[in-house]
């Protein structure tokens, strides 16, 4: 695993969802230089929020409700800003981006990608093409 | 504590992070051994299917109606009527693959690609093969019936032929592909597969990772890892060519199930898709259908060539890529997806890998691996990673995975143009 052993809490076993119930409160910083951490587990709005990592050991708020999988901007971002995850820019900062807030579609853009921002926020379903 | 060794930098500096450090070889791992199908080639099978290939889609019934409920016979095939250079070689590469112990042409009539042209092909490589023009043999239900005749006794040939042998993980060829990624594809899923690479070319083995679509901002990253300057060469040149496509075709391998699992941009995809390809130096790029000239980690290039760009997309799905894969001799191919996914694959068994337990849990009966377990605490990503290797070892052995268990063969195949695999250096050196 990727930070350690220790983390693990007893009761959590063989295939049970293990990052929903254990990690529901927490979210994974790849790298020292990003702006952003991955939930481990689904986040309430409000919900305290353990950021691990190999940069810090911290916690914020969370300002609505984060998946599994989705990202927490960990400081405040202005706008047109680099996105760092991974140690590499993944998007820009479409408007400003407080702590704690859910990076997504709707406030960050690729550099590359124009459509995908044109996408549900929510399903990612693309409702630029006419059925019709 | 963290095992990330990653220097801050932008994607135009300097290589950016590695995300893994080299995982130990696990030494119960070493010495495993299990037994295959040697082929006149030196090549090793760890199955020993039959294949029916139809050479346009007004065959294609005949040829799944002549395979069903005969449990160890695949379909390929190709659609069109006109031929296609990369078709061919994919077709040819797959039915000479060192699965497959017979194979079965079977055409209308009409169309361009030729199969006694494909069974002439196979036979030279030592196997039987037979074909056959459905308008030659009166319609639908006699075909099929001609065809399963020739089936029973390709099946024959092939079971006399089986030499079974040895077989150790420097005779194994795997790819690796992804498909159905969130996030925690890039954290967990890709790099338990990337650090089982690093086992596997450590044992001598070969590896194999594709989807150079999904390295966008990762050029500096993928020359650092070449393996000789040449490599670096012609991994330079793949992603230009890549980058060149993705922006004249507009298109960038991203879906809308990504969107919904977490993942915002192809640069972030891109960052967590290369992570399959594990530590080990890049020994170049291979294209489709063409064989790593030796054993360490490839490239496979999969993009159609500069001149066909206005034809055809890349990666339409992941069904493309698997093939590409096993026609570069991929005797078993490791499959993430982080949201799930129901394929399995033609000639050589898919072996699924989540990193997302919440999938696992929702897909038990299809998903082979939880590498969600990392994320939570229960493994540490070497222990992931040698729990991998001993059920690639378990699949190599003849356990069915669990798409072969469900009976999943998906094959896909559609134009493309790529030029003639190259003999340049980085490929042949």
């Amino acid at each position: 695993m990727i930070w350690g052993r220790s983390r693990q809490i007893a009761g959590i076993s063989g295939d049970e969802p293990a990052m929903t119930v254990e990690s529901a409160a927490s979210a994974f910083q790849v790298h020292a230089s990003d702006n952003v951490a991955t939930l481990l587990g689904e986040a309430a709005a409000g919900a305290p929020l353990q950021i691990v990592g190999p940069a810090q050991n911290s916690a914020l708020a969370t300002l609505e409700k984060i998946e599994l999988g989705h990202k927490v901007a960990i400081t405040a971002i202005p706008e047109g800003a680099p996105i760092t995850k991974f140690g590499v820019v993944i998007g820009i900062a479409k408007r400003p981006i407080e702590p704690g807030e859910w990076v997504h579609l709707h406030n960050c853009r690729s550099q590359l990608d124009e459509r995908s921002g044109r996408f549900d926020v929510h399903t990612g379903e693309p409702g630029d093409n006419a059925y019709a | 504590m963290p095992e990330l060794i990653a220097k801050p930098t932008s994607n135009d500096g300097v290589p950016p992070v590695s995300i893994l450090r080299p995982g130990k070889t696990a030494s119960s791992q070493e010495t495993r051994t299990w037994r295959g199908y040697l082929r006149p080639d030196g090549r090793k099978g760890i199955r020993n299917h039959l294949l029916v290939v139809y050479t346009v889609e007004c065959a294609s019934f005949v040829a799944q109606e002549i395979a069903k409920d005969e449990p160890d016979t695949h379909v390929i095939g190709f659609p069109g009527c006109y031929d296609n250079d990369y078709a061919i070689r994919l077709m040819l590469a797959l039915a000479t693959h060192p699965n497959i112990g017979g194979v079965l042409a079977v055409g209308l009539g009409c169309e361009y690609t030729q199969p006694h042209r494909i069974a002439e092909a196979v036979r030279s490589s030592g196997r039987p093969a037979e074909s056959f023009f459905i308008q030659e043999h009166g319609g639908t239900r006699l075909s099929v019936a001609f065809g399963k005749d020739h089936l029973a006794s390709l099946r024959a040939r092939a079971q006399e032929n089986a030499v079974k042998v040895p077989m150790t993980w420097a005779d194994l060829t795997i790819g690796a592909e992804c498909g159905g990624s969130d996030g925690t594809s890039g954290l967990a899923g890709n790099p338990v597969v990337g650090r089982a690479f690093d086992q596997l070319v450590d044992l001598g083995g070969s590896a194999i990772f594709e989807e150079v679509v999904e390295m966008i901002g990762l050029r500096d990253l993928m020359v650092s890892r070449a393996a000789s300057p040449q490599a670096a060469q012609k991994l330079g040149a793949t992603y230009d060519k890549m980058l060149n496509y993705c922006k004249a075709v507009r298109q960038y391998s991203i879906s809308p199930g990504n969107f919904a699992g977490g993942l915002t941009t192809i640069e972030e995809k891109s960052m967590g898709a290369f992570a399959k390809g594990g530590s080990r130096p890049i020994q170049g790029a291979i294209r489709v259908s063409e064989r790593p000239p030796h054993p360490g980690l490839w490239l496979l290039d999969s993009v159609p060539d500069d001149h066909f760009m206005q034809f055809g997309y890349t990666n339409p799905n992941d069904t493309e890529g698997i093939m590409d894969l096993i026609a570069a001799g991929a005797q078993i191919v490791l499959f993430i997806t982080g949201r799930g996914s129901v394929i399995g694959s033609a000639v050589a068994p898919l072996v699924k890998i989540t990193g997302n337990a919440r999938t696992y849990r929702n897909m038990t009966e299809d998903m082979d691996f939880n590498a969600g377990r990392v994320l939570s605490g229960e493994l540490t990503m070497d222990e992931a990673a040698a729990e991998l290797m001993d059920l690639i070892a378990d699949v190599a052995s003849g356990q069915p995975s669990k798409p072969e268990r469900l009976g999943h063969r998906e094959f896909f195949l559609m134009y493309k143009h790529q030029d003639a695999p190259s003999l340049e250096a980085g490929c042949r050196a």
